[in-house]
Order: C-alpha cells, then sequence, then structure tokens
C-alpha cells in the first residue's frame, strides 16, 4: 500500500516542517486533526454504498453516463459478466485506460462481482444527445449488417433490443460519443498484450465499419432504451 | 462565521496573513471602495459599461481580485450556467448571494452570453498563490485520484490542462483561496448548480486533499 493513511501524515508532516517554521503547539494540533481526517476518509469506504457512490460520480449519478472531458459510459442495465470481464481487463492492462486502471486495481474481487450485479438493475433513460440524421442507416447496419465490407449484422450478438448476453455488451443507451470512440479506437485500447481475450471477437468489426457508419451506428443505439 | 476560508491557510505563505485580513468583513470595505472610487481606472477594459460592471469586482480584464474569481479564459458555457445559477439563486453560498444574485439580477440572457463570451476570451493568468511543497501531492490527486478512498480523479472531467470543457470549467490558475472555499462549501452543503458530480466528489475530500489540489491548480498555466 503506497498511500496508507500513516505514510501520507508521515509525508505531510515532513513537507509542512521544511516549508514554514511554526511554533510547536499549533503544529501538533495540525496534525492530529488532519490525520483524523483522512483515517477516516481512507477507512469507510470500504463498503459497497460508498464504492457506488463513487463510481457514479463518474458514470452518471443514476448509472446514465456522464460528458467529462472524457465519455463516461452507461453501466446502467449492462450485463454483469460484461462489466466483469472489463474490469478485470483493465486492472489486468489488456484494456488502457489510464483512470479506469486506477479505479479497478483496488477493487476485491467481491467488490467487483457486487458492483456488477447492481448496474444490472439499473433502468434510466438514455443519455441521449446523438446526432439523429443517420440513425435510419445506423438501424439498417444494426440488423443486417454491410455484407460487401464484411461486417455483420450487430443484432446476430448483441441482440435485436441491444441489450446483450453474458460477455456481450448492452448497447441501448450507451453515450454516442463513448460507442464511437470505442469503435475507431478499438485496435489501440483492447485487447493489449499477448493474451488473446473477449476483445478479438469485435476487432475485425470495428476495423471494417468507416467513421461515418460507426457514427450511424452509435446513433442508432444510442436512442435505444 | 460563514466567512471562514482563510482561516486554515493563515500559516503558510506571506501572503496568508494578507489573505486572512482580506477574509471576514474587510474585503468588503474593499470591494465597496472599488466599486465607488476606482471605475475610471479601468476604464481600459474595452470600455464597454456591461464589462466594467463585472470587472470592478472581478479586476482589470476579469483576471480576479480577492473573493471575486478569474474570469478570463473561463469556459463561456460554464460562466453562462452560472450566471444562470445566481439568478435563480441556487448557487447560494454567502459570497454568491451577496455580491452575484444582485449583480446579474437585470442581465438580460443576451447580454450574460455576450459577457460569457467576451471573459471566455481574455488570456487567463495564473495565480500562482499555492504551497509549492504541497503542490505535488495535489498533482497525483489530480490526475490519479485517491482510489482506495474513493476520490475520483478530477482529470476525467476537467481535462489533461485542468483546462475544462464546454460547462465543466477550467480550474488552472484559479486563486488558491478561492478553490479552497469552493471545494470546502460543497461539503457544508452550498449548491452551484442542479445535479451536478461536484457535490460527491468533494465530499470524499479531506482538508489536506482540498489544500493540495487548490495548491497544485493555482500553478497550472
Ligand atoms: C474518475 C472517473 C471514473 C470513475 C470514478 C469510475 N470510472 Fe469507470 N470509466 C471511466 C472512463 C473515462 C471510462 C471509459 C474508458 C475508456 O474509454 O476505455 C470508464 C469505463 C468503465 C467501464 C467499461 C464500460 C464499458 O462499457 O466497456 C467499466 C466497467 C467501468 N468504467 C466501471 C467502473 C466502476 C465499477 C467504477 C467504480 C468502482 C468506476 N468505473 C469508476 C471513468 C471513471
Ligand atoms: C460475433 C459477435 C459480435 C458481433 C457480430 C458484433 N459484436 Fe460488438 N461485441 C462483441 C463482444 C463479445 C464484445 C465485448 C468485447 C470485449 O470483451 O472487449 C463486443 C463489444 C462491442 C462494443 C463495446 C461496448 C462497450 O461498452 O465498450 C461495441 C461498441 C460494439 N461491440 C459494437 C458492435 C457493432 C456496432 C456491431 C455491428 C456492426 C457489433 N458490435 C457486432 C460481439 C459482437
Ligand atoms: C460586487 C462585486 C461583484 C460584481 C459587481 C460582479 N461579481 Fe461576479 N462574483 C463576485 C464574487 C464575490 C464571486 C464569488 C462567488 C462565490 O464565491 O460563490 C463572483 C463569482 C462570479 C462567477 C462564478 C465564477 C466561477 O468560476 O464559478 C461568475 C460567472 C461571475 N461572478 C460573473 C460576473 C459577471 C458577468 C458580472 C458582471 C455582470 C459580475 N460577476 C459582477 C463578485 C462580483
Ligand atoms: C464527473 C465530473 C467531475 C469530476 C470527476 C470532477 N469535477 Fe469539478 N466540476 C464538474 C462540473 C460539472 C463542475 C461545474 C458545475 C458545478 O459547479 O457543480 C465542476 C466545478 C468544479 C469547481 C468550481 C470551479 C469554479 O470556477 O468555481 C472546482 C473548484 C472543481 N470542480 C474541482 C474539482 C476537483 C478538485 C476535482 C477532483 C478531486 C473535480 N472537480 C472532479 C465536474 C467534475
Amino acid at each position: 500500500m503506497s498511500r496508507s493513511p500513516a505514510r501520507r501524515c508521515i509525508l505531510l508532516r515532513g513537507t509542512t516542517r521544511l516549508s514554514r517554521a511554526l511554533q510547536a503547539s499549533m503544529l501538533a494540533l495540525a496534525f492530529s486533526v488532519a490525520c483524523h481526517a483522512e483515517e477516516r476518509a481512507v477507512a469507510s469506504p470500504g463498503g459497497l454504498e460508498a464504492k457506488l457512490e463513487y463510481c457514479k460520480t463518474c458514470h452518471g449519478l443514476s448509472g446514465q453516463g456522464y460528458r467529462g472531458y472524457f465519455p463516461m459510459p452507461r453501466l446502467a442495465g449492462q450485463q454483469p459478466q460484461y462489466l466483469e470481464n472489463q474490469l478485470r481487463a483493465f486492472i489486468e492492462r489488456r484494456r488502457t485506460n489510464p483512470i479506469m486502471a486506477n479505479v479497478a486495481h483496488v477493487l476485491s474481487p467481491g467488490m467487483v462481482s457486487a458492483l456488477a450485479a447492481h448496474f444490472r438493475s439499473l433502468d434510466p433513460k438514455p443519455f441521449g444527445g446523438a446526432p439523429r440524421g443517420s440513425a435510419a442507416l445506423g438501424k439498417r447496419i444494426y440488423e443486417e449488417g454491410i455484407p460487401e465490407a464484411n461486417v455483420p449484422a450487430c443484432s446476430a450478438c448483441h441482440g435485436m433490443d441491444a441489450r446483450g448476453q453474458n460477455e456481450i455488451p448492452r448497447l441501448a443507451g450507451q453515450l454516442y460519443d463513448y460507442t464511437v470512440g470505442q469503435l475507431t479506437g478499438w485496435a489501440k485500447a483492447r485487447g493489449q498484450g499477448s493474451a488473446v481475450d473477449t476483445s478479438a471477437i469485435m476487432a475485425p468489426t470495428a476495423h471494417n465499419l468507416s467513421r461515418s457508419q460507426v457514427e450511424a451506428v452509435a446513433a442508432y443505439v444510442g436512442y435505444l432504451p | 462565521m460563514t466567512e471562514a476560508p482563510f482561516q486554515m491557510c493563515g500559516v503558510r505563505k506571506p501572503e496568508a496573513r494578507w489573505r486572512r485580513l482580506m477574509g471576514g468583513m474587510s474585503w468588503k470595505i474593499v470591494v465597496l471602495a472599488i466599486v465607488g472610487s476606482v471605475a475610471p481606472v479601468l476604464a481600459f477594459d474595452g470600455g464597454d459599461s456591461q464589462v466594467r460592471n463585472c470587472t470592478w469586482c472581478h479586476g482589470a480584464g476579469g483576471q480576479g481580485y480577492t473573493v471575486a474569481p478569474r474570469l478570463a479564459g473561463q469556459r463561456s458555457e460554464y460562466l453562462e450556467s452560472q450566471i444562470k445559477s445566481f439568478r435563480e439563486h441556487t448557487r447560494d453560498n454567502p459570497f454568491s448571494r451577496q455580491y452575484m444574485w444582485g449583480a446579474v439580477a437585470s442581465l438580460a440572457p443576451q447580454d450574460a452570453r455576450d459577457l460569457a463570451a467576451y471573459f471566455a476570451s481574455v488570456p487567463p493568468k495564473p495565480a500562482n498563490d499555492g504551497d509549492s511543497f504541497l503542490a505535488v501531492r495535489g498533482k497525483t490527486i489530480y490526475l490519479d485520484g485517491i482510489p482506495e478512498a474513493n476520490v475520483a480523479s478530477c482529470y476525467a472531467c476537467h481535462g489533461p490542462n485542468a483546462e475544462g470543457v464546454r460547462n465543466i470549467p477550467r480550474l488552472g490558475g484559479l486563486a488558491y483561496a478561492y478553490l479552497k472555499t469552493r471545494l470546502e462549501q460543497w461539503g457544508q452543503g452550498y449548491h452551484s448548480g442542479m445535479g451536478t458530480p461536484m457535490p460527491v466528489v468533494a465530499r470524499s475530500l479531506g482538508p489536506n486533499e482540498i489544500e493540495a489540489l487548490a495548491s497544485y491548480l493555482s500553478f497550472v498555466r
């Protein structure tokens, strides 16, 4: 543990001493208050509720997703098996993302399962905001694929309602920016390292879609309930 | 006393004593004095009386002055959203109530948009007034969060260089005391918008984290 409360306090003590000359009594008072507060902050969040609140600061207060500097995907209604797979992929760096690598590496296996099960039961409205113009083309790609470009029908795996199953994710209601980002950047972020994982199933399809086809299909699924 | 923000930082910097003096009642007198007398000196702010109504408190070029934050370089969508929050009395801390509710009460939506666009276009100057020792830890929290303490990485929303995007504000270079006060106020139950993530983010921060983050951000340009 590189950030145990004790170490952090010692660290702070060092820098504060360095920084300014102070009355010893004030110093002592400041430390006992500060370290106390930190212990509380580190000790209590072991619970599921606190962890969920933390996930939802970024993923939307009801798990519907959020547009920060980066798009943060909807987790609500997502397949638990898929969520677990992805959290493990972040931890093992098979899926690269600096933010989620940090978030995931402190989660115990039991916590991962509990979190995944919780999000399954949430059902907020889609985030929305996707351009609507190309949704008709998106629907056609989703349901029929693009045979001449070697793109299979998405519905074959993700389901007609785009809610996925097991390790195949729900796409319905997903943030437009996020879906576009994943499909255009697949090879750079997923399936890293030598181990072959479930990301390989999507790799050729992501590769064969053009940018405008990606935008069309992302807009279509983004509005599905 | 609600004007406690300066009390905690009084021990660290030479300017701290000045800041403490500016805290409490005294700064209000300063602002009033400025409103009353210094206005003509600031005529170089484009000569636009709308802008001057704001720079009286927010400093020349909107670079910030005492507790009135820098507006220069701030995201225009964010500025507009806050003007709306002041108008609707959603942003409800004591300084907001006392100064900003009145300042925007008769501002037409188009004027709010124009002022937001104007201030967003002025190049911002960093305050550089945090503690540089604490800034090192502040940077780590900013980028990585503290996952084991459920502190979210600020970077995910505010961007790699704290530059903000759309209605998510630029934080880089804002004044130490302003940043610290804002982060404390969410924990104290004050609001600044509807359904924003910041109350939850701020609740996870202890006083040490807040000082480290505010220090780091004051130096980011
Ligand atoms: C600081 C913000 C932040 C926090 C806190 C956060 N996430 Fe994320 N999460 C992200 C971002 C950004 C992505 C998108 C990563 C990418 O683009 O590959 C993401 C992606 C994910 C994914 C992949 C989803 C998909 O559809 O493939 C899962 C699963 C996930 N997060 C779960 C969680 C859980 C569980 C928590 C709480 C323990 C959590 N996140 C907390 C920012 C965050
Ligand atoms: C052969 C089955 C299959 C087909 C056909 C398929 N997918 Fe997938 N898709 C998957 C699997 C499996 C994953 C999970 C990959 C992983 O574990 O990294 C996935 C993941 C995705 C993701 C990432 C979701 C997220 O939350 O990050 C998107 C987006 C996606 N697919 C879109 C599509 C689209 C669009 C099509 C049709 C053009 C399509 N898929 C066709 C199996 C399939
Ligand atoms: C009487 C002094 C005063 C005047 C005049 C004034 N402001 Fe303010 N303003 C403040 C103070 C003090 C704050 C800090 C409020 C807080 O801490 O919540 C503030 C905050 C703001 C904020 C929030 C900034 C942020 O980063 O969240 C905006 C936007 C703003 N003012 C815009 C304006 C505009 C536009 C005008 C001119 C129409 C104006 N102000 C005039 C004192 C003033
Ligand atoms: C999930 C997105 C998200 C995350 C994560 C986040 N913020 Fe924010 N932040 C916002 C939004 C949106 C606003 C504007 C709305 C509001 O004021 O509540 C904001 C506003 C602020 C402000 C007010 C700036 C001003 O000009 O008044 C400060 C300070 C701030 N954030 C600091 C932080 C710090 C420090 C962190 C990391 C510990 C952080 N934020 C993490 C979304 C986020």
